[in-house]
């Protein structure tokens, strides 16, 4: 592998999170996915080794690292599985709204319990009508007297139902259009809060999703994130730091891909030879192997450059979470390809790598959601001059 | 609660082979890993440390290099680590061992608990707990599956037999070895890795701890190493051939020379 | 410590490639040995220059090693029931004492062992000292080891033998920490080195993987723990005499600190696959649940667990626990039986690294073959029932007739 010269700490990271990865996530991964089971146990053995603190403050009982670290220890359990990686992932999302606009208050209750694993967090965005076009969110929360009362439904939500505390925007002045939405924290158990059913997913079957269903829920006042109004602009701030997340994800899952296909390709005798042999494979195996670390690079760096406290990451950060993705889907379906009838058994490991992948460039934003993103920022970026 | 856990530096087992040819270990991409069983022990003495508070040492006998099993230990929750280290220990037998490790344990001064793993994975003999304990003239059990609970300086715990278990109550300062089954070892925590970065290792020489040089390393030993070499088996494969008896005539005697 | 004549020292690398433990390297044109020597002395014997040397500590031999004589087994009883390995040490200990020209004896310790004694004259001991004792009536480390070490003491036997078990591993260890003598754990063979007497004692180590042999040159009692199923019992003669001498214990030193409260018996048939020395396995080709019967009677017998191909698994016909391969289980049992498995890719890279092999399959053409040691070809169903009844007869012989 390249070598991007990860400092001490960033190579404990990589290392703690490697050995999670080797001793408890692999061993279980194909009976969760196969059982569609939350992997609890996995990810309070994350908390043990103090990663769900990874991106939070120091002063909230966190590690007090950036987007950097968060991407390292991503790659590293995607590698083993990606559904697991996401319900780690997803605590982060449910918690960045609060470190990004939450007052103080909210800050110094939830961040050290979602830091220590005690309890783990969700983003509540998406809605029927409300996928790619946030602003279709027909979610409301009225204020009366001292409590907000919200009302709607929220679609797959992952984490949905295991999570304790849930990030959620909700429409609070319609007329206001862009500028009318809000983020609020409902904690699992507050008056009128309910899940729907358990989802059925083509892949990441470990992670869990739900609706989240909100009818008269009641919750007081001061679970407002940020001021009124700016909730919009904390989902984009939310998405801008997880999309490097979700890249490395991609990254992950493509390195865990290749690892399967070339140890294959190694064993596998055909005419006579392992099939390592042929150029046809070896080259399919070069093209795995240049996309996955070009995509590595690109979200490295995207994330370096959101940790270097620059104010505009939108534009690294889609770009990254669109080629990491993409990369991994491309990746997966080749090392499928390479394992040929073993590789779409279940008994290889490679077949659920390729049904996780898919999830990758949808959720978070669709990859094409995330081109417009890029459009937008380079039709900015070429006004100015 | 002062806790004592004693680990030991060996080559990741699975991956050591006899080279038939040299009569030397195939040691490349061998790693060196803390001894399987003594990562049982320590989660055992970490979560005792857990529920009834106290700290935990970790100490290992061996070259320097060993310092990196304490490191581990360090990350997976021992407060502290001790390396038992001289040239003079080269070449120690189990009896040799134990002698070393009593003396350092005697120059650490008092404590509730020794815990070990039942065995090492590279020697396999099962030997230095009991040794150690006898040395200590504490009270001792092998094969702990689990620790019912430590009140009052008497532990209670399960001792797995060949037919089943029993129940053992003990007192304390006593010396256990444990089993796999007693629990789920945890991977270090990002603090413990940080923490154990830092850790300076106390290091205990033979003149440290007093010892009877006599009793250290080759000369201390009672057993000598005659020689080594490579498990006889036919690396070839072997197609028996005949009727149905006659091979299962010389299935039997090829399975009298192996087991 | 070892020595490096640098001068005599051509730096021709013999000793780096016979250095068991790479402990010696040539660095610069001479040899240079490193932390990790044990002094065991094969590159001494294979410089031709002569270059290395061994300094020889001056061990201090105990001054009466002629004093001990005759061969000792421990009787492993618990629970009314004297351990099959008891037997199978007294026939390696008789060769043992034949050869030495010694008599062999038998300790016995427990509580209610009525004419165990007897039993154990039958299978070779010429004597058998007994400690019948309601303290000891659980086993516990320091009770058994007093009583042991004081006849140990008074007698002064030159080899002591018990089994590898769990007992046996537990308290011997502690025993010889006592006696200040060595001991070997776990060995798998045994001899008298015709020169002087000694007892060879051989073993494995860093599991299985390597074989050494060991002595105890400087102190006595020789002792050895031995593992089940591996020496051969002698058949029961009870025409044979032996004396048979009662001894009470020391009240004193049959106390412990350790109490057991209570002993539970787990009679439970599923050793884990990982752990178990002898594996059998079965596929596809058992046709059915009722085909594995013949495999756990087979894996009984040798005291061994279990195991299955993932066709086997997915079948019903044994549960998931059992299934070896890719998304099973990694097995490296000292014999693994793979019958009526084909050897897909994905099972052997399962069991491909167990010691030895033994294949039984029809199909001659099987990839199986390709890893086994022992290949068989024929029917399963002919095969299984014939071994297991060898099997039986050999046990038989060796037992209770």
């Amino acid at each position: 592998m390249v070598n991007y010269f990860l400092s001490e700490e960033q190579q404990m990271i990589v290392d703690v999170a490697r050995q999670i990865t080797a001793e408890k996530i692999i061993p279980q991964r194909v009976e969760l996915d196969e059982k569609e089971e939350f992997p609890t146990e996995i990810l309070q053995d994350i908390a043990q080794a103090d990663l769900f603190g990874l991106y939070i403050p120091e002063e909230y009982g966190g590690f007090g690292g950036g987007s950097f670290d968060m991407v390292l220890a991503l790659e590293e359990f995607a590698r083993g599985c990606v559904g697991i990686a996401t319900s780690f992932a997803a605590s982060a999302l449910g918690a960045y709204p609060i470190l990004i606009s939450g007052s103080e208050e909210l800050k110094q209750k939830y961040m050290p319990v979602i830091a220590s694993g005690e309890k783990w967090a969700a983003f509540g965005l998406t809605e029927a009508n409300a996928g790619s076009d946030a602003s279709g969110i027909q979610t409301t929360a009225v204020l009366d007297g001292d409590e907000w009362v919200l009302n709607g439904t929220k679609q797959w939500i992952t984490n949905a139902g295991d999570a304790k505390i849930y990030s959620v925007i909700a429409i609070t002045d319609r007329s206001k259009g862009p500028r009318g939405a809000s983020m609020f924290v409902v904690e699992d158990g507050d008056p009128g809060f309910s899940y729907g059913p358990k989802e059925k997913k083509l892949g990441i079957r470990a992670s869990s999703t739900r609706e989240l269903i909100f009818k008269d829920c009641r919750i007081p006042k001061d679970r407002l994130i940020g001021r009124q109004g700016t909730g919009f602009f904390t989902v984009m701030k939310t998405l801008d730091l997880s999309r490097p997340g979700i890249a490395s994800l991609g990254v992950g899952l493509g390195q865990g891909a290749l690892d399967e296909a070339v140890l294959y390709a190694k064993q596998r005798v055909q005419f006579g030879k392992p099939v390592m042999a042929f150029q046809a494979v070896q080259h399919i195996l070069a093209d795995m192997a240049i996309q996955l670390e070009a995509s590595r690079a690109l979200v490295y760096a995207a994330a370096r450059h959101i940790d270097s406290g620059v104010k505009d990451v939108s534009k690294p950060s889609s770009m990254c979470k669109v080629m990491a993705t993409d990369m991994a889907m491309k990746v997966t379906t080749d090392a499928v390809q390479i394992l040929a009838g073993h590789g779409y058994m279940r008994e290889y490991p490679v077949e659920k790598m390729m049904r996780d992948a898919k999830i990758l460039q949808i959720y978070e934003g669709t990859n094409q959601i995330q081109r417009n993103v890029i459009g937008q920022a380079l039709n900015k970026e070429y006004s100015r001059s | 609660m002062k806790i004592i856990v004693c680990v030991k530096q060996v080559p990741d087992a699975k991956d050591v082979r006899l080279d038939p040819k040299t009569n030397t270990l195939a040691r490349e991409g061998v790693e060196s890993i803390m001894n399987p069983f003594d990562r049982h022990a320590l989660e055992a003495a970490v979560v005792l440390k857990e529920q009834y508070g106290g700290t935990v040492t970790a100490i290992t006998m061996g070259p320097p290099q060993a310092e990196d099993t304490l490191r581990d230990a360090v990350a997976c929750g021992a407060d502290d680590g001790v390396l038992v280290s001289d040239r003079a220990f080269a070449g120690a037998d189990t009896w040799a061992t134990s002698y070393t490790l009593a003396k350092a344990v005697e120059k650490l001064g008092p404590f509730d608990l020794i815990l070990c793993g039942k065995q090492a994975i590279d020697g396999d003999t099962a030997q230095v707990g009991p040794g150690l304990a006898q040395r200590l003239d504490i009270p001792y059990v092998a094969y702990a599956r689990k620790i019912t609970e430590c009140v009052d300086g008497v532990i209670r715990l399960e001792r797995l037999m060949d037919d089943g278990y029993d129940e053992i109550e003990m007192e304390m300062p006593a010396l256990m070895t444990v089993v796999k089954e007693i629990n789920e070892p945890r991977v270090p925590s990002l603090k413990g890795k940080m923490k154990s970065k830092k850790m300076q290792a106390t290091v205990l020489t033979a003149a440290d701890i007093g010892a009877d040089t006599e009793c250290l390393g080759l000369q201390g030993s009672t057993t000598q190493v005659v020689k080594v070499f490579s498990p006889q088996f036919s690396a070839e494969k072997c197609m028996l051939t005949g009727t149905v008896d006659e091979q299962v005539e010389q299935l039997l005697d090829k399975l009298e020379e192996l087991l | 410590m070892l020595k490096i004549d640098k001068e005599a020292c051509i730096g021709c690398g013999v000793c780096e490639d016979t250095c068991t433990f790479s402990a010696i390297e040539v660095v610069d044109g001479v040899a240079v040995v490193g932390d990790n020597c044990t002094l065991c002395g094969n590159c001494v014997d294979v410089c031709e220059v002569g270059a290395l040397s061994i300094d020889k500590v001056e061990k201090k031999v105990a001054a009466d090693l002629d004093d001990w004589s005759g061969v000792w087994v421990y009787a492993e009883f618990r629970d009314g029931r004297v351990a099959p390995v008891s037997f199978e040490l007294l026939g390696a200990g008789r060769k043992l004492a034949d050869q030495l020209g010694v008599p062999l004896s038998a300790i016995l310790l427990g509580s209610g062992l009525e004419d165990k004694a007897q039993d154990l004259v039958a299978y070779g001991a010429d004597k058998v000292y007994q400690i019948d004792d309601p303290a000891l009536t659980h086993f516990t480390d320091d009770a058994y080891a007093n009583v042991f070490e004081d006849l140990i003491r008074e007698h002064k036997p030159e080899i002591v033998l018990a089994g590898a078990t769990a007992i046996g591993r537990s308290f011997i260890p502690r025993l010889a920490t006592m006696l200040a003598t060595g001991l070997t754990a776990d060995c798998t063979a045994l001899a008298i080195r015709e020169e002087d007497g000694a007892l060879l004692q051989t073993r494995p180590a860093f599991g299985g993987n390597i074989m050494a042999t060991i002595e105890c040159p400087t102190s006595r009692p020789q002792m050895a723990t031995v593992r089940p199923l591996v020496m051969k019992p002698n058949s029961r003669d009870d025409s044979r005499q032996g004396e048979i001498v009662k001894v009470s214990a020391d009240p004193a030193r049959l106390q412990s600190r350790v109490k057991v409260l209570r002993s539970v018996r787990e009679e439970s048939n599923e050793v884990n696959i990982n752990e178990a020395d002898v594996l059998v396995a079965g596929g596809r080709g058992l046709e059915d649940e009722k085909g594995f019967e013949m495999i756990r009677e087979l894996a009984g017998l040798f005291g061994g667990a279990t195991a299955a191909s993932r066709a086997a698994v997915d079948s019903g016909w044994i549960p998931y626990p059992h299934q070896v391969g890719q998304t099973g289980k990694t097995v490296c049992p000292k014999v693994y039986f793979a019958c009526g498995i084909s050897g897909a890719v994905q099972h052997m890279v399962g069991m491909q690294s167990s010691d030895t092999i033994i294949a039984i399959n029809r199909d001659e053409n099987a990839p199986i073959f390709d890893v086994a040691t022992y290949g068989l070809v024929g029917d399963v169903f002919e095969i299984l029932p014939k071994l297991i009844d060898r099997l039986k007869d050999q046990r038989s012989g060796e037992g209770d007739n």
